[in-house]
């Protein structure tokens, strides 16, 4: 029980340094604004470690830290075989194609005002829809293997890619719509100089919560058949063998996927769109 | 009125590409049932078939195209046959019925409003705290914005294992699973929210000698509505999300999502289209319950547009 003990002094400290360091004069500088929450973090694993231990909470309830790391660091070649079944063959295969239909969709309706008015409400409520539902359907059609996978993954991403590029397109206004018609631009030119630019922030917006849907898609597809292979089939059977620090392990890998992937379209969003003032800061 | 004519438009056109992949998707099992039923089919043996593509047997066999919007158990049911089973399962079964979707719906809507309560609830607190403490916002901030990259709904099998094996089932574990859903949502719109008053106006109640609690409930909760709404709206659809996803992995008896499960076991297709209709109704219903009473309250408040 004296780990008990040690988790509440732990707890303490942590949260009297982040005090300390949020009141304190330096608190806007970058470093502390990187170390508070990663002190607030280790705490946390601190914590957890030490009320498992001292409460003796069984394995199949909650595993600690270390031992889901020791299962982490033991296991990297089953879990580099899930994250490429599930993440690249299965959520990044769906997200591209996914994202790539509903830009070149979005860009083929926006020459009818018509039509997007039309596609526009529809999208916005395809898109608040329970569209992971469609995964048993899809699992039927495409079989077992990634395919079924990418295709939830596309069907997913596709309605809140679709609204966001429709959304970003009709962003110019008419003035400089006009200038660039004062220019004798054609409509291409001013598609690539003008709009496409302009649409940028809201095609990474919807590249961005696309992120997560892809992921999300690509692991639940899996719960409704998969080959042995694969993040939510290791989630699943290992659920069903109580073997929680695998399901640990593997949920840590789909965590680190997720941010990842977010981050990476996130740098990529700031290299492209530096000069939007969201991105100035 | 513009508008109404481009939405059904689009509507149509999907419901016409509807029908019309019907036909390629299903060719193949209406031709197998005619040629055992009697009739000529064009290649005759299902093995030659099996080796052409659907549009040509479509091309070859056009009597068939009629029964491929017809057929029993198809892969891709024509819009027509979702709308009878959904009309049979909701209005024609009796409410308590195993087979009827309001049933199923009511059980797997009771875990998502339980859960959204919750979550919502929880988000709200988390979300003051994070506005008044500086120490909270600076460590929970940043982990509650990289949670929403993280697929959260990878924990919902074990959430429920777990609780299982603690003596918690029925509605609480799928509760759970939709409150996490929705919890970080409305963590970060409120946030959003709380913090939109600019300095005029908080300044403008440090001259009143407001302390910090009347600035809370007379300028940052009102001003922080139409954030909360928006995030409200994204988190029922989650919770909805997690509510059907919280299903799936107990072999549940009952709920939209074991409706889906049990459909895609026996090759039900019918059965998995019209309960993912049924989810897509709910959720419909849900955001736009939300959207009248944002409206309305928004109306009282003199803040809508």
């Amino acid at each position: 029980m004296i780990e008990v003990l040690f988790a509440v002094i732990a707890w303490l400290v942590g949260w009297w340094i982040n005090s300390r360091l949020a009141n304190s004069p330096a608190a806007k500088t970058r470093p502390v604004k990187l170390a508070v929450p990663l002190i607030f973090g280790v705490t946390i694993l601190i914590v957890w470690e030490l009320l498992v231990r001292g409460l003796e909470v069984s394995m199949v309830i909650l595993p600690a830290p270390t031992v889901i790391a020791e299962r982490f660091a033991t296991s990297i070649p089953i879990l580099w075989q899930d994250f490429a079944q599930t993440f690249i063959k299965g959520a990044l295969s769906g997200y591209l194609m996914g994202c790539i239909a509903a830009l070149a969709m979005a860009v083929a309706v926006d020459r009818s005002d018509f039509l997007r008015r039309g596609l526009l409400p529809v999208g916005n409520f395809v898109a608040a829809l329970p569209i992971v539902g469609t995964a048993p359907i899809l699992v039927m059609w495409f079989g077992f293997d990634w395919q079924s996978k990418a295709a939830v993954v596309v069907v997913m991403v596709f309605f809140p890619m679709l609204v966001n590029t429709v959304a970003g397109l009709s962003e110019t206004s008419a003035m400089q719509r006009d200038l660039m018609r004062t220019y004798a631009a054609s409509y291409w030119q001013s598609f690539f100089k003008l709009r496409l630019p302009a649409a940028l922030p809201f095609i990474f917006n919807g590249l961005k919560i696309s992120t997560t849907l892809a992921l999300v898609g690509a692991i639940v597809a899996e719960f409704f058949g998969s080959p042995t292979v694969g993040m939510g089939f290791r989630i699943s059977t290992s659920v069903g063998q109580l073997a929680l620090d695998m399901v640990w392990a593997e949920i840590l890998v789909a965590a680190l996927a997720g941010s990842a992937f977010y981050g990476v379209i996130a740098l990529i969003e700031k290299s492209l769109t530096f000069w939007h003032p969201s991105q100035r800061g | 009125m513009k508008n109404i004519l481009a939405v059904l438009t689009v509507v149509a056109a999907i419901i016409a590409f509807w029908y019309a992949a019907c036909v390629p998707m299903n060719i193949k099992g209406v031709l197998d049932q005619a040629e055992r039923a009697g009739a000529t089919v064009t290649p005759a043996t299902a093995k030659e078939r099996r080796d052409m593509g659907s549009f040509g047997l479509v091309a070859t066999n056009t009597f068939a195209i009629a029964d491929t919007w017809a057929q029993d158990r198809p892969r891709l049911p024509a819009p027509h046959q979702v709308a009878v089973e959904l009309w049979k399962t909701t209005v024609e079964k009796k409410i308590t019925s195993k087979r009827s979707l309001i049933y199923h719906g009511q059980v797997t809507l009771s875990a998502t409003l339980l859960g959204f309560a919750i979550g919502t609830g929880l988000g709200i607190l988390l979300a003051v705290g994070i506005v008044h403490s500086k120490v909270m916002d600076m460590s929970v901030m940043p982990w509650a914005i990289v949670s929403q990259t993280i697929p959260i709904i990878a924990l919902a099998p074990m959430i429920i294992v777990v609780l299982y094996s603690i003596g918690v089932q029925g509605i609480l574990p799928k509760a759970i699973i939709s409150a996490y859903l929705s919890f970080f949502p409305v963590v970060v719109g409120m946030v959003k929210g709380l913090r939109s008053p600019d300095h005029m106006q908080l300044d403008l109640l440090k001259t009143y000698n407001a302390s910090t609690s009347q600035g809370f409930w007379k300028l940052r909760l009102p001003s922080s509505l139409p954030y909360l709404f928006a995030s409200l709206k994204i988190g029922i659809a989650a919770s909805l999300v997690g509510a059907i996803v919280g299903e799936l992995p107990t072999g549940a008896v009952a709920g939209l999502g074991a409706r889906l499960l049990a459909g895609s076991y026996y090759g039900q297709t019918v059965q998995i289209w019209s309960a993912l209709f049924a989810a897509a109704i709910l959720a419909a219903l849900l955001v736009a319950l939300l959207g009248l009473i944002e409206r309305l309250v928004l109306k009282r408040m003199g803040m809508s547009a």
